[in-house]
């Protein structure tokens, strides 16, 4: 039982590494880059709600003005950053997208100071026993929330002209452009939506621990999730981080006594590292990771 | 089949279900030229891929200068003495001529690292060396002049050239060249016609070569193979090859 | 065709100052510890040093031979924590020795995790790495052998001397990060000038050509890490005991190498002089911008913690500046002000 619980805890944890991961999905589909910047957006999306709730704004007003101050964030990331290194080579990007987490960052703790903000959803986060497994109604709420944002991607990215557009810019940029797709309006809708994903994430690891700066650190351990789920599909993402987050839990608690200390900190990177190893294409078998 | 530098003995290989070589063997005496002809697609670039290291073969096998070459890597072909050239020109871009045609040597030193750090010992002396070989094999291609250019600022004929001599700067015993004349007009290929023989007769390299250009593998080859979708079709000498009827059908596309 | 190449490559002819120039700089490096004062040998020049040979260190492996790394802090503090306790733990092993052993330490740890290289390329590569980043802070921090039990987990030299002279006064760890440099910057040279730094930038541009060609592809990467570690290593014992002589393991934490990347971006990789002023660049911005509020009478408005954040959007306002409009960094940048003192030939100094 007490493995199960352990086990249960991972996988919520790694659910919540998920949601992170799933933006960085998203812009890696659209633009090929690894955005390092997304855990900072996913921490100044936060803040700003927070800030705003602080200010008196309840939560229907807050959330809406939030998601329209990362919609502009995105218009300014395409506009400053993108657009100049368009052609670039996405190791170019991704240390673009390094300078800008130093920005992001830089101006979250300039507007907002560095305190600790507690974020109230108002959802219970006190243990359910569900037949003997401790789970909060928090829990279950952040999991039908994750899955419902999946669900409604998975619609957007199929159904939607749009969702068809951003997979036809993933698949080949070249020929998405010669049939009339603009790249521009592309990644701002991308990165819109990527900063959507951010402000969600955020508020539920908010809500869990405090909104503070820990929380773009998030994004380093979204490397490994991505490394073992592979970088282009969402419901992959969502394996690869219930992997990491159960497997970090479990040696946390049963390797931890051994070594004093918990092994969260770098656990994740080693499996990731096995893996690529022993996988060097992924849990799922897709191509490109080039291989010596 | 005993004697020659390569043997290919009953290569086969496929790509995800479509046949590539099929059953293929041949082979290349010391110090011939032999071109490799057929159409597209016919697997000539498939097959130097093997006998480099590139590709493994899933049957058969490669028998170099009397050594048989159990899964061979390109480093370790390299090392028998095998040298290559490839279309697309593997040249190191960003480096200058002379650079790119130092690489091809790097196997050679025996200088250890710290030697090398300390510059001390074997490593002087070995640098001159090398200095020296590298220039000896620019000269002969006569691109004295770009020694110190970035590769990637020559045109590609020079670029041809400069992949030549690094292929040849470490005195190679057999040199696979992969359309070398691929975007050349007539003169061009009448001048690196001129250095492949040269390379031929001058050093006694056995060369197997990858061409189109009919009137080149006539005038420039001892031996010729011609493949047609993965097998071998024709195989002697230019004369009997040309009247070979096979060949000449591969050629046409008549269903066979 | 590798990405990671395009943006850190060095290019084949790294840009080299003249004679004069070098020669200048040695007899001014000989000369500072008689005009500067204490502060300044302490706060600016010895950490410009000391993390212009990280940045050289980092530089080997990422511009020259094509691999990301992440994780160069980690290499610090694992020369500075091997340092450390063979200074304390082996009383006779004289200090240059202990440096070099602490070098080697780090650079056997860095073999183990280039060992991926080996059959991955990409920025997945950086994973390796990362994780080195974190397993290493981890483990200095939570076996407290390694700082030999004390409560705050700091370390410091317990000797610095060298055939008797004390050298744990400013000038003697001045002259300590500066003569180790020297020698270290003359190998790093020698290295780059010579087949084994053709062979790295060989399999940064193309690896499969490079390997057609002969070059031992795996043994060259590893090679590239060991170097690269080594050097990371020995600048991590410095950090340790020539700039504020006490150190702990949070100082090599992620942020650390995040700065010695961004030496070796700002300051470019076309050279191996550009570490330095990239160091420069990196070490003397936070203390300008003090001195500036200081001197403009604003520290009651702007605290030290704005001050901070500012830098970091400052930071990476630059980089992304550079990646747009400079990608070789400060130093060609510079290399192209008027040729008064700074000779610069593009062509590699082939013997």
């Amino acid at each position: 039982m007490f493995f199960l619980n352990v086990l249960t805890s991972g996988l919520l944890a790694g659910l919540m590494y998920a949601m992170v991961a799933i933006g960085f999905v998203l812009i890696y589909k659209a633009s090929g880059v690894f955005n390092f910047a997304q855990g900072t957006m996913v921490l100044f999306a936060a803040l700003t709600f927070v800030v705003l709730n602080e200010h008196g704004l309840r939560f229907w007003a807050a959330f809406p003005v939030t998601v329209v101050v990362m919609i502009i964030g995105a218009f300014l990331i395409e506009r400053l950053v993108l657009r100049p290194l368009v052609n670039r080579s996405p190791n170019t990007l991704f240390v673009a997208t390094l300078g800008l987490s130093f920005v992001i960052e830089g101006l979250a703790q300039t507007l907002f100071g560095s305190d600790v903000h507690q974020l109230e959803l108002g959802i219970d986060d006190s243990p359910l026993d569900l037949y003997g497994l401790q789970i909060t109604q928090f829990d279950i709420s952040a999991s039908a929330i994750a899955i419902v944002m999946v669900a409604v991607l998975a619609v957007l990215f199929s159904k939607t002209r749009m969702g068809i557009s951003l997979r036809a810019v993933a698949d080949d940029t070249l020929a998405a452009q010669s049939v009339g797709i603009r790249l521009p309006h592309i990644w701002r809708i991308v990165w819109s939506v990527s900063g959507f994903v951010a402000l969600v994430a955020g508020l539920l690891w908010g809500a869990r621990q405090g909104v503070q700066f820990s929380l773009s650190l998030v994004v380093l351990k979204a490397m490994p999730v991505l490394i073992i789920g592979g970088f282009s599909s969402i419901p992959r993402a969502i394996v690869g981080g219930l992997m990491i987050g159960a497997t970090e839990n479990l040696a946390d608690i049963y390797i931890g006594p051994f070594v004093n200390g918990s092994v969260s900190n770098w656990f994740a990177y080693i499996l990731a590292v096995a893996f690529l190893l022993i996988r060097p294409s992924g849990l799922f078998g897709e191509a490109p990771i080039a291989r010596v | 089949m005993s004697g020659g530098i390569l043997q290919v003995e009953n290569v086969s290989l496929s790509f995800k279900g479509v046949k590539a070589l099929v059953d293929l063997s041949f082979a290349v005496e010391q110090g011939e030229i032999c071109a490799l002809i057929g159409p597209n697609g016919a697997g000539k670039s498939s097959l130097l891929n093997i006998v480099n290291g590139v590709y493994r073969a899933d049957r058969g096998r490669i028998v170099f200068d009397g050594h048989i070459i159990e899964r061979p890597t390109p480093f370790d072909v390299a090392r028998l003495g095998v040298a290559r050239t490839f279309q697309n020109n593997a040249l190191f871009r960003r480096m200058s001529v002379l650079d790119n045609v130092l690489t091809g040597l790097t196997r050679l030193g025996h200088a250890s690292f710290l030697e090398i750090a300390f510059r001390v010992g074997r490593h002087p002396a070995e640098r001159r060396a090398f200095r020296e070989r590298a220039e000896d094999v620019i000269a002969f291609l006569e691109i004295e002049a770009y020694r110190n250019t970035i590769v990637g600022q020559l045109p590609y004929g020079l670029q041809k050239r400069v992949e030549l001599a690094r292929a040849l700067v470490a005195s190679p015993k057999l040199l696979l060249l992969d359309e070398p004349m691929a975007g050349m007009n007539g003169d061009e290929k009448i001048e690196l016609s001129r250095f492949i023989r040269g390379v031929n007769q001058e050093l006694g390299t056995a060369i197997v070569l990858i061409e189109h250009d009919i009137g080149v593998v006539m005038g420039l080859s001892h031996h010729v193979i011609v493949l047609d979708y993965g097998r071998k079709v024709g195989d002697g000498t230019p004369e009997e090859v040309r009247r070979n009827p096979e060949v000449i059908s591969a050629y046409l596309g008549v269903k066979h | 065709m590798t990405s990671v190449a395009s943006t850190f490559a060095a290019r084949s002819a790294p840009i080299q100052p003249s004679h004069i120039a070098l020669a200048g700089v040695l007899v001014v490096a000989a000369a500072l510890p008689f005009f500067g004062n204490d502060y300044w040998l302490n706060s600016l020049i010895t950490p410009t040093i000391v993390m212009g040979l990280a940045g050289l260190g980092l530089n080997l492996l990422t511009g020259y031979a094509g691999l990301v790394s992440l994780g160069s802090a980690a290499f610090m503090s694992i020369g500075a924590f091997s340092a450390y306790n063979l200074l304390l733990r082996t009383p006779y092993l004289p200090l240059p020795l202990a440096l070099i052993c602490a070098g080697l330490i780090a650079a056997a740890f860095g073999v183990l995790f280039g060992l991926p290289s080996l059959r991955i390329k990409g920025f997945y590569l950086s994973a390796s790495t990362l994780g080195a980043q974190f397993f290493f802070e981890w483990l200095f921090t939570n076996f407290h052998w390694f700082s030999n039990n004390s409560l705050t987990l700091t370390i410091s030299a317990p000797r610095l001397e060298i055939f008797g002279y004390n050298l744990d006064i400013p000038p003697g760890r001045y002259a300590l990060a500066v003569v180790t440099t020297c020698l270290l910057y003359w190998l790093a040279h020698n290295i780059i000038d010579s087949r084994i730094g053709r062979d790295w930038m060989a399999i940064r541009d193309m690896d499969t050509a490079a390997a057609v060609a002969g070059i031992p592809v795996g043994r060259r990467k590893l090679l590239a890490y060991g170097v690269s570690s080594f050097f990371c290593g020995v600048a991590g014992a410095l950090w340790a005991f020539c700039y504020l002589g006490t150190t702990d393991a949070h100082a090599f934490d992620l942020d650390k190498s995040f700065q010695v990347l961004f030496i070796v971006i700002i300051g470019g990789s076309a050279s191996l002089v550009g570490n330095f002023l990239g160091a420069a660049f990196i070490v003397l911005t936070p203390i300008v911008l003090d001195l500036a509020v200081l001197g403009a009478g604003l520290e009651a408005a702007i605290d030290h913690g704005t001050v901070t954040n500012a830098l970091r959007v400052i930071f990476g306002v630059i980089i992304i500046l550079l990646l747009v409009k400079e990608p070789d960094g400060l130093a060609s940048l510079i290399g192209r002000l008027p040729r008064l003192f700074w000779t610069t030939r593009l062509r590699r100094r082939t013997p």
